[in-house]
């Protein structure tokens, strides 16, 4: 639930940011409002009520408590008192929050361009003209779908001296190649192949979905104009499925920012603290040093990150973004 | 910008005089097929490479201990040792964490379903004062990453004595907002007539929602369930937080992290002890991959 590759959270998201994009609730398609006839009762409310109140014990208290333990001294066991900023301080002054705040940005700018591109690319290949289309794209989606601790376990026996990739390399070309997770050049670098391999597919059937929606008139109108593939992808594709785009990218950012679950698994985080996340910060804060109060303060301070990019992401949108 | 793309195809169509275009498409057929083959083979080659890792751990699960790592690598070892399986098994109580795992995650899926039926429901087909409001709020819950949420939900889970219990892995995440959305998505697609009928035979909202509505939403339902289910299987973080007797509570995900950490040596056996926990979710997506698909599509962007 708190992946990089969850498919619920990351699935119906993209709708569901439509409906806040466009400022409407109620996107009236058929039916959907009772209109004069139906009188406003106390039934709705009752309907609502377990998942409203669900939702208020479990996401909406936890937040807001969060924020107050944000500010004080909370130790897993132990006397609490009220610290003010002292957390906030204390992390902005650690040079490992730094350097984890920058392995999380690093990891983000090489994977997210890599993943759009990846499963753009294929979902532009996979057209209905592909035989066994979905078959490829099943076989895309597996890892999506599979416990991410599965797949980091596997790619950790690839990148292991000895492992597939070294013995590929040394049998054909007779070089070792890099010890790839004790290498704090190449960690990160391993992190991110692994995590576009086991991410590209959800974004790729996003993409794919979209691509098939596109009006094939307008396709074979490009064409006859002389278009080629590259053109016609371009000019006539791309800025219609640029909605699904965009909010493929806005979900892949948000998720990436919370990446966490390779990193812990390939690397510990290491070489060093070489490839250390935000999350795996606030994971050892808060769980292997007991410094709750410290912990969310860092959950807060990448929060606010995340609503920052979600923020300009959507004042950016009207550049490139086309809704009809 | 879309000015500009007008602009773009305006250049493109000004150059459709172009004896280029004009010659391919009068020589196209063979060129054109042999260029769609290569294609086609490098397509397979990708999907080939894609796949590669898992066939890799497929055939490494199968080897004896000793070949796992050779030079040149190979596929198969000396013979098919399916007794990894049964080590794994046996190394760690594996049945134990899939158990575990099932029940995490039918449980929490049950709930999940039922609430957002309930609430997809009065958010598309009842007129309450708040509706709107209310489901807004919904909305923005989901901007919230669960990350955030794990170090305050922890603290919860001490203050109601829930650390290291079941109750702890299901029910904190039982109530995300995307159920309802999707319910509703489907609700916002039936036609009002339905309910006018039901109320001309007397229903109440109630009735509606029982006999006439909710059969109606079953395959949503269906597909919300899939997802709620692979997510809680897969779920790694909060169970590394809240569970301490990883034997009694462990699920899956975190099972196979401790034997990782245990037998990482032993990497045939780590091999097998993955596909065990890969195989429920590959089942469900062979099986269920048009509904799946229709489900990521309809309730993301495929359907405008």
């Amino acid at each position: 639930m708190t992946t990089i590759q969850d498919p619920p959270a990351a699935a119906a998201v993209p709708a569901v940011a439509t409906a806040v994009a466009a400022g409407t609730a109620t996107p009236n398609r058929q039916g959907g409002d009772p209109g004069p006839v139906g009188r406003r009762t106390w039934w709705g409310a009752a309907f609502a009520a377990p998942h409203s109140i669900g939702l208020v014990v479990f996401t909406a208290f936890p937040i807001i408590a969060s924020l107050v333990v944000s500010f004080m001294n909370w130790p897993t066991l132990g006397a609490r008192s009220f610290a003010g900023i002292e957390n906030y301080a204390r992390l902005f002054a650690d040079p490992v929050f730094r350097t984890v705040t920058l392995n999380t940005a690093l990891f983000v700018v090489l994977y997210v361009p890599l993943n759009l591109v990846v499963s753009l690319g294929l979902a532009a290949w996979l057209t209905p003209r592909i035989a066994g289309r979905h078959v490829f794209r099943v076989l895309f989606f597996i890892p999506t779908i599979t416990p991410i601790v599965a797949n980091v376990v596997v790619w950790r026996m690839l990148y292991q001296p000895g492992g597939a990739i070294d013995a590929t390399l040394q049998s054909t070309v007779g070089v070792h190649a890099p010890n790839f997770l004790a290498d704090e050049h190449w960690a990160m670098l391993a992190i991110v192949a692994m995590s576009v391999w086991q991410g590209f597919g959800y974004n790729m059937l996003i993409f794919s979905a979209a691509l098939d929606a596109v009006p094939e008139n307008q396709i074979e109108a490009s064409q006859l104009d002389g278009a080629n593939a590259w053109q016609t992808f371009w000019a006539i594709k791309f800025p219609l499925i640029s909605p699904s785009v965009f909010f493929a990218t806005m979900m892949t950012l948000i998720t990436s920012f919370q990446v966490f679950v390779q990193p812990f698994v390939l690397t510990k985080g290491g070489p060093g603290t070489a490839t250390e996340t935000l999350v795996q910060y606030i994971y050892n804060t808060g769980f292997q040093n007991q410094q709750l109060g410290l912990a969310s303060a860092g959950a807060w301070v990448l929060f606010v990150i995340i609503l920052g990019i979600t923020a300009v992401q959507f004042l950016g949108q009207k550049r490139w973004v086309h809704y009809e | 910008m879309s000015e500009a793309v007008r602009g773009g195809l305006a250049t493109t169509s000004n150059r459709s005089v172009n004896p280029r275009a004009v010659a391919r498409t009068k020589t196209a057929p063979r060129p054109g097929r042999v260029r769609h083959a290569i294609g086609y083979a490098l397509l397979c080659l990708v999907a080939l490479l894609f796949v590669s890792p898992l066939v890799y751990m497929v055939a490494t699960s199968l080897k004896p201990a000793d070949q796992v790592f050779t030079t040149p690598p190979t596929l198969w070892g000396r013979s098919l040792e399916w007794s990894n399986y049964v080590q794994a098994f046996t190394y760690l109580p594996f049945a134990r964490f899939i158990l575990n795992g099932v029940f995490v995650a039918a449980v929490g899926t049950a709930i999940n379903v039922a609430v957002a039926v309930l609430s997809g429901y009065a958010f598309s087909r009842l007129r309450w004062r708040g509706r709107n409001t209310v489901f807004m709020l919904f909305l923005v819950t989901l901007m919230i990453p669960q990350d955030v949420l794990v170090i305050p939900m922890y603290v919860m889970m001490q203050g109601f004595g829930w650390v290291d219990t079941f109750q702890a892995l299901i029910i904190p995440w039982a109530f995300t907002a995307l159920g309802a959305f999707l319910i509703r998505q489907f609700f916002l697609t039936v036609p009002q007539e339905l309910d006018d009928a039901a109320r001309v035979d007397g229903a109440g909202p109630v009735r509606t929602f029982f006999s006439v509505m909710m059969p109606l939403a079953r395959p949503t339902m269906a597909v919300l369930a899939v997802f709620s289910f692979i997510s809680y299987w897969n779920s790694f973080l909060w169970p590394l937080v809240v569970v301490n007797d990883v034997e009694a509570h462990g699920t899956i995900p975190l099972g196979l992290q401790q034997f990782f950490g245990q037998q990482g040596s032993e990497w045939n056996l780590v091999m097998a002890a993955s596909v065990i926990s890969m195989l429920p979710t590959v089942i469900l997506l062979v099986l269920l991959q048009k509904h799946l698909v229709k489900g990521i599509v309809t309730s993301g962007l495929g359907g405008r």
